[in-house]
């Protein structure tokens, strides 16, 4: 069953406006915390167990201990540039509860003493853009950011940057890049943003969804957001399920609820005589899971992890059985030769060589060596780069071939896909 | 072309806005192109804006060449950028896409002969649950079949 924590007022459209969002106990929370010392709201935040909603799942209150003291100026940046295919659930808070965000944003700019942040939201999203900024100019009408917010002594302006079109942008350290002007490109870590980052300051990076969540740790507690979710992963997900479901769409449920549930249940099952086939669980970087794997899964981060794949930012796709195996994981892996920024030879490379060697086979001209060269190629790609893009285009190539392998096989062999009708309209 | 009294005045303003100048360079070049008749950004807007900007051409040319969305050459005056990555695919985004370029006439990229259209495929834009769906300049449109979507663009 879905727990709505986040996204309990999402459908009121009141709740995007400053009034409406306050009546329905908004900014609530951002008053008890400033009845609270900043560091104990760190404490608070990893008691709760919040992981980094963004992708990597790394413990948020963790993460912001790591600033150093040096009484440098310290930036919170918000990572909103959501370019992970299959992911949607930034861009739907964005548009339904902006002040959810910047109430999250001000919170954690107090635990953590900053007292400047950015939005960084993709170029793509006009519409939530203009939502936040319109949202950020209420705040600041309210005195809810700028100087002394609600009378605390606490400033905190706030900012919304759009990028301009590069997945990249998303990793952290490319999103600070491109705020600062310049290309998206990563930088090598360590040093971390924590300690070096924008402008060369201390900076947190962190998504939407963790930043909102904070709000709710502060106002349940963190043991009240524990009651949510599994041991190793607290608390609910808003998850984006997109592909062959009847229901499409974010479901907001706890922690370690079953895949097959969140299918059936939330989105309605598969279509009228359709079989599923195959679940990406995490974001097209996931590796794929069979229809058999996905049985007993569950959405926490342990269990997808023992299963060989990851939550990552909660993008779940279906695959049922009128789909190419071969065809998805050309679609993915021309995403990621795309975005590859290029600046390391075996992502630049790689990319290159497994859309060409999986595109080869597509087109019916691949070889039987060519099913393994994909994982020799994605041997040299992993672990061996600046960021994890090169990783997220191994990972997926690696699991597509090993779990269906027999229909790349059968492509290789007829030189056409095994699923009746599923490529001869594509291009 | 050189820009209006209006742009110069929002390029000077973006050059306040953040810690340092060369951050406004990704503002200011949507801003360029926004402006510019053919929905692009051309040398000359490069070396307006570095003038405007004081800062070197090649920083902006840098970030001009490195992003997407600021279109390096003319583009139609419906800007249709169709989604065709994963979720889309599954649900008929690229079918839509080469529909779209034969009822229009265009190859992908270009401008039809009437300049009204450029048909552009793109990565996921974060609107999957609506698959197959498409930008139109500045707006999503979603939840489409290939017949609504030439009908919505003829009417625009
Ligand atoms: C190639 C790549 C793309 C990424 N894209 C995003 C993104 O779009 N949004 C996001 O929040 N994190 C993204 N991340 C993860 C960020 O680098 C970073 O871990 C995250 O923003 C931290 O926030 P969190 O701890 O709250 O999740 C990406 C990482 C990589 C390697
Ligand atoms: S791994 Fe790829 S995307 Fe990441 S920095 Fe290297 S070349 Fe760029
Ligand atoms: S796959 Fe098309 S919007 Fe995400």
């Amino acid at each position: 069953m879905e727990i709505k924590l986040l996204s309990e007022h999402y459908d009121k459209p009141e709740f995007q406006g400053l009034d409406g969002y306050k009546k329905l106990g908004g900014y609530e929370p951002l008053k008890k915390a400033f009845q609270m010392q900043p560091k104990a709201i760190i404490e608070m935040v990893k008691e709760s167990g919040l992981r980094g909603r963004g992708g990597a799942g790394f413990p948020t209150g963790v993460k912001w201990g790591f600033l150093p003291d040096n009484g440098e100026p310290r930036y919170l940046l918000c990572n909103a540039d959501e370019g992970e295919p299959g992911t949607f659930k930034d861009r739907l808070m964005m548009e339904r509860a902006p002040h959810q965000l910047i109430e999250g944003m001000i919170i954690s700019a107090f635990a953590v003493g900053s007292h400047k942040g950015y939005i960084y939201i993709r170029g793509e999203y006009n519409e939530p853009t203009a939502i936040l900024q319109k949202a950020i100019a209420e705040a600041y009408d309210a005195g809810l950011l700028g100087k002394n917010i609600l009378g605390s002594g606490f400033d905190f302006d706030l900012d919304v940057y759009q990028g301009a079109g590069a997945y990249i942008c998303g990793e952290e350290t490319g999103m600070i890049s491109s705020l600062e002007g310049k290309k998206g490109q990563p930088k090598l870590k360590p040093p971390f943003p924590a300690v070096q980052g924008y402008l060369g300051k201390p900076t947190i990076v962190n998504n939407v969804e963790t930043l909102a969540a904070v709000k709710y740790i502060i106002r349940d507690g963190a043991d009240g957001y524990r009651k949510h979710g599994t041991e190793k992963s607290a608390g609910t997900k808003l998850f984006s399920v997109s592909g062959n479901v009847m229901k499409p769409g974010t479901y907001e449920v706890p922690l370690g609820y079953k895949l097959m549930d969140l299918i059936n249940i939330e989105c309605g099952g598969l279509k009228p005589g359709r079989k599923l086939k195959a679940v990406i669980p995490g974001g097209s970087s996931a590796p794929v899971l069979t229809a058999a794997e996905c049985a007993d899964a569950t959405m926490d981060y342990e269990n997808l992890a023992q299963k060989g794949t990851m939550l990552g930012s909660g993008a779940v796709i279906i695959i049922d059985d009128t789909n190419c195996m071969v065809d998805m994981l050309k679609v993915i892996l021309h995403f990621y030769h795309h975005e590859s920024c290029g600046q390391c030879t075996p992502c630049r490379e790689g990319t290159g060589w497994l859309h060409k060697i999986v595109s080869s086979i597509y087109s019916g001209t691949g070889r039987l060596q060519d099913i393994d060269l994909i994982q020799q190629v994605a041997d040299h790609m992993a672990g061996k780069t600046i960021c994890a893009l090169s990783d997220a285009a191994a990972m997926p190539a690696v699991s597509f071939v090993q779990k269906f392998r027999s229909e790349f096989e059968f492509y290789v062999r007829e030189g056409r896909s095994k699923v009746k009708g599923a490529v001869d309209a594509q291009v | 072309m050189a820009f209006s009294q209006e742009t110069i005045e929002f390029i000077k303003k973006e050059c306040q806005r953040y810690e340092t100048r060369r951050s406004a360079i990704l503002p200011c070049l949507y801003r360029a192109q926004k402006e510019d008749p053919n929905n692009q950004v051309t040398p000359e807007a490069v070396a307006e804006m570095a003038t405007l900007m004081e800062l070197p051409e090649v920083q902006i040319n840098e970030v001009l060449h490195f992003y997407t969305m600021y279109n390096k050459k003319p583009v139609g005056k419906l800007h249709v950028q169709v989604c065709t990555n994963i979720s889309c695919s599954m649900n008929g985004g690229r079918e839509m896409a080469e529909h779209l370029c034969k009822e229009f006439n265009v190859n992908y990229e270009e401008v039809s002969s009437d300049g009204r259209y450029t048909i552009s495929r793109v990565e996921c834009l974060g609107s999957c649950d609506t698959a197959p769906m498409m930008q139109v300049n500045d707006k999503y449109h979603e939840n489409l079949t290939k017949e609504e979507a030439v009908k919505l663009l003829k009417d625009m």
